[in-house]
């Protein structure tokens, strides 16, 4: 019998997201909180490779990215009646490209992984200009349409992307809790241990890594509906790192903490661009008090330094005694 | 295609491998003494572009205005070393913090680039001295493109000369094998640390007012120079000073060549170079350890 104590992240999840409809703030907060959720999405897949498993990649804009133009192309060349098929093909694509770049990157470890997964997205952030006449070059793609039962009203997309979100979310919160999750939970602490348990700590990294590529590749897809359009940015290296940031920000040793910080994030960006450009300023400032003041992210302030949650404390003593 | 394109071609390449090398070789630096990924190496690049923009409004005077875009960049290195990131040292995950860190500088040296100096492009002309053009042979090279190979080799000769002849350089080689030891022994470890970050970013920094010339100086320009340097310290070996001079010669020259032969594919070429490199030789070209997995 678990203790309500463990749902309680959950239920603030459904309070917050399913409030807002209630509480129906005009179109243009619903879109910002469709946002939200969408980032949520990507910032939790990026944080069961980054938080969990402890790899720090620079490059997720790329799945996030793939995930969105070909759910975007897919839907110019056949129209959108098969939205929801279309975003599981992009993030399909998204994973079956993370299985060659994880093939190549994870054999570098640390800062080495790191360079590498920017190097790759960098890449095909260039291709996407290049290629003018398939992905429209710099002007991306644009009016994406919808199937007929979510357009009109931003409501209805957004309840749509919350029903998508919630179910990815249910399944990598399950993936964390599984004894998959704690194997990588355990790469992440000390890697050594799982070799001498005989797992390869590779195929594992490879794992995630393609799980965490898919989840951001729905995101993607999920975004290309939202505005109708995509653009070459969106596998820019700020995308990359707002992931980092998101992650890092809400807490990366926890579950929930991505959503909070894919919240403060779009929260940032809307309240200081009303008053100046110079929003991303704030970003850093806010990156920069949380690494030396909070570093267990905006959910981990509760705990003071030194004290480990219960999660954290059990697989510690698994991987190390 | 004749033989004196070539050669001039060429030449253009070696100056850009020597730009490219002055930013991965502090990037080395600090990677390997200090043990920082400094993301942000491309801002101090952008730094000393703007300070020098900033003297030579003032001053008209290229190499006055050099001077204090070097030194600049090496300031604001060294007040970023010791005011931020020195307090996040040894702590856990801590490759992950020092990436959110220089992240972190990144945006706000960007924006206060822009908040300064504006979002719209600037220029940089070159010194009168270094206007015209040199004859190799038969071959027309500009005088500025043999200027920047030049002082590309003085560095490099002056930090060989440092770093294996000097009671100094060796006390910085000592620091990236063994600090405690080397702290153990009395010396002051935490001002190494500070000085080899200074100097690094000072080379960012004169990187940025050499290639300034050549190109226009927007703040975008931090991000782009980072990720090729990246690309270079990669393909070398990473933390090996002489792996970043191979990777910038042969980045250099792919992009010089790159561009007269596929300018299409120009900029995906270095990444492709990158990948081919990393199949084979996933270490990097002159990286004496393995790096891979353990």
């Amino acid at each position: 019998m678990k203790k309500l104590k463990d749902y309680l992240p959950w239920i603030a999840y459904f309070v917050f997201f399913l409030g807002i409809l209630i509480v129906n703030p005009g179109t243009h907060y619903i879109h910002l909180v469709s946002r939200v959720i969408i980032f949520s999405l990507y910032a939790v897949a990026f944080n069961l490779l980054f938080g969990t498993t402890g790899l720090v990649s620079f490059g997720h804009a790329l799945f996030y990215g793939i995930g969105a133009y070909i759910t975007g192309m897919l839907v110019k060349a056949t129209g959108p009646e098969y939205f929801l098929l279309f975003i599981v093909l992009g993030a399909a694509g998204a994973a079956f490209v993370s299985v060659f770049i994880g093939l190549l990157t994870l054999r570098l470890t640390g800062v080495y992984f790191t360079m590498l997964t920017l190097a790759f997205a960098q890449l095909v952030w260039g291709l996407t200009f290049k290629l003018y006449h398939f992905t429209g070059g710099d002007d991306g793609i644009q009016a994406i349409a919808k199937p007929a039962m979510l357009t009109g009203g931003v409501t209805k997309y957004y309840l749509f992307s919350f029903v998508v979100v919630t179910i990815c979310m249910y399944i990598l919160w399950r993936i964390r809790k599984s004894p998959f999750g704690s194997v990588l939970n355990c790469i992440r602490q000390n890697p050594q241990r799982i070799t001498f348990l005989g797992l390869n700590v590779y195929k594992n990294q490879l794992k995630a890594f393609v799980i965490s590529a898919f989840f951001a590749g729905v995101a993607g897809g999920l975004y290309a509906g939202l505005d109708g359009s995509i653009h070459p940015d969106m596998l820019h290296w700020p995308t990359s790192g707002n992931a980092i940031l998101m992650a890092t920000i809400g807490g990366m040793g926890t579950f929930f903490g991505p959503v909070i910080g894919a919240a403060i994030l779009t929260g940032l960006e809307e309240i200081v661009g009303k008053y100046t450009e110079y929003w991303s300023f704030s970003i850093g400032v806010v990156v920069l008090i949380v690494v030396l003041l909070f570093p267990r992210g905006v959910l981990g302030i509760k705990r003071l330094a030194g004290n480990k949650n219960k999660e954290e404390k059990e697989t510690e003593v698994v991987c190390n005694s | 295609m004749d033989f004196n394109t070539l050669i001039a071609q060429f030449v253009s390449g070696l100056s850009v491998a020597m730009l490219l090398f002055l930013v991965a070789s502090g990037l080395t630096l600090i990677f390997g003494v200090v043990n920082v990924l400094n993301f942000a190496h491309g801002s101090f690049y952008l730094l000393g572009t703007y300070f020098t923009y900033q003297l030579m409004q003032m001053f008209n005077n290229f190499w006055v205005g050099l001077l204090v875009g070097v030194i600049g960049a090496g300031i604001v290195g060294m007040v970023i070393e010791v005011l931020f990131l020195r307090r996040i040292y040894g702590r856990d995950q801590e490759g992950a913090f020092q990436l959110l860190m220089t992240y972190a500088f990144i945006l706000i040296i960007d924006d206060v680039v822009k908040f300064i100096w504006g979002p719209e492009y600037k220029t940089i002309p070159k010194p009168d001295a270094l206007m015209g053009s040199l004859n190799i042979g038969t071959t027309v090279v500009p005088t500025y493109n043999v200027f920047i190979i030049v002082v590309g080799l003085l560095v490099v000769l002056f930090a060989w000369y440092f770093l294996t002849k000097t009671d100094k350089g060796k006390m910085v080689r000592a620091s990236s094998l063994d600090r405690n030891m080397l702290g153990l022994l009395g010396t002051n470890v935490p001002m190494i640390m500070t000085l080899v970050f200074g100097v690094a970013t000072a080379m960012g920094g004169l990187a940025g007012i050499l290639a300034a010339p050549l190109r226009t100086v927007t703040p975008g320009a931090g991000v782009e120079v980072i990720i090729d340097s990246m690309i270079v310290v990669v393909i070398g070996g990473f933390g090996n000073f002489w792996g970043a001079l191979l990777g910038a010669l042969i980045i250099g020259e792919v992009l010089s060549f790159g561009i007269l032969w596929m300018p299409e594919l120009a900029t995906v070429l270095t990444f492709i170079v990158m990948i081919i490199v990393l199949i084979v030789k996933p270490e990097g070209l002159l990286a004496k350890k393995m790096v891979g997995r353990k």
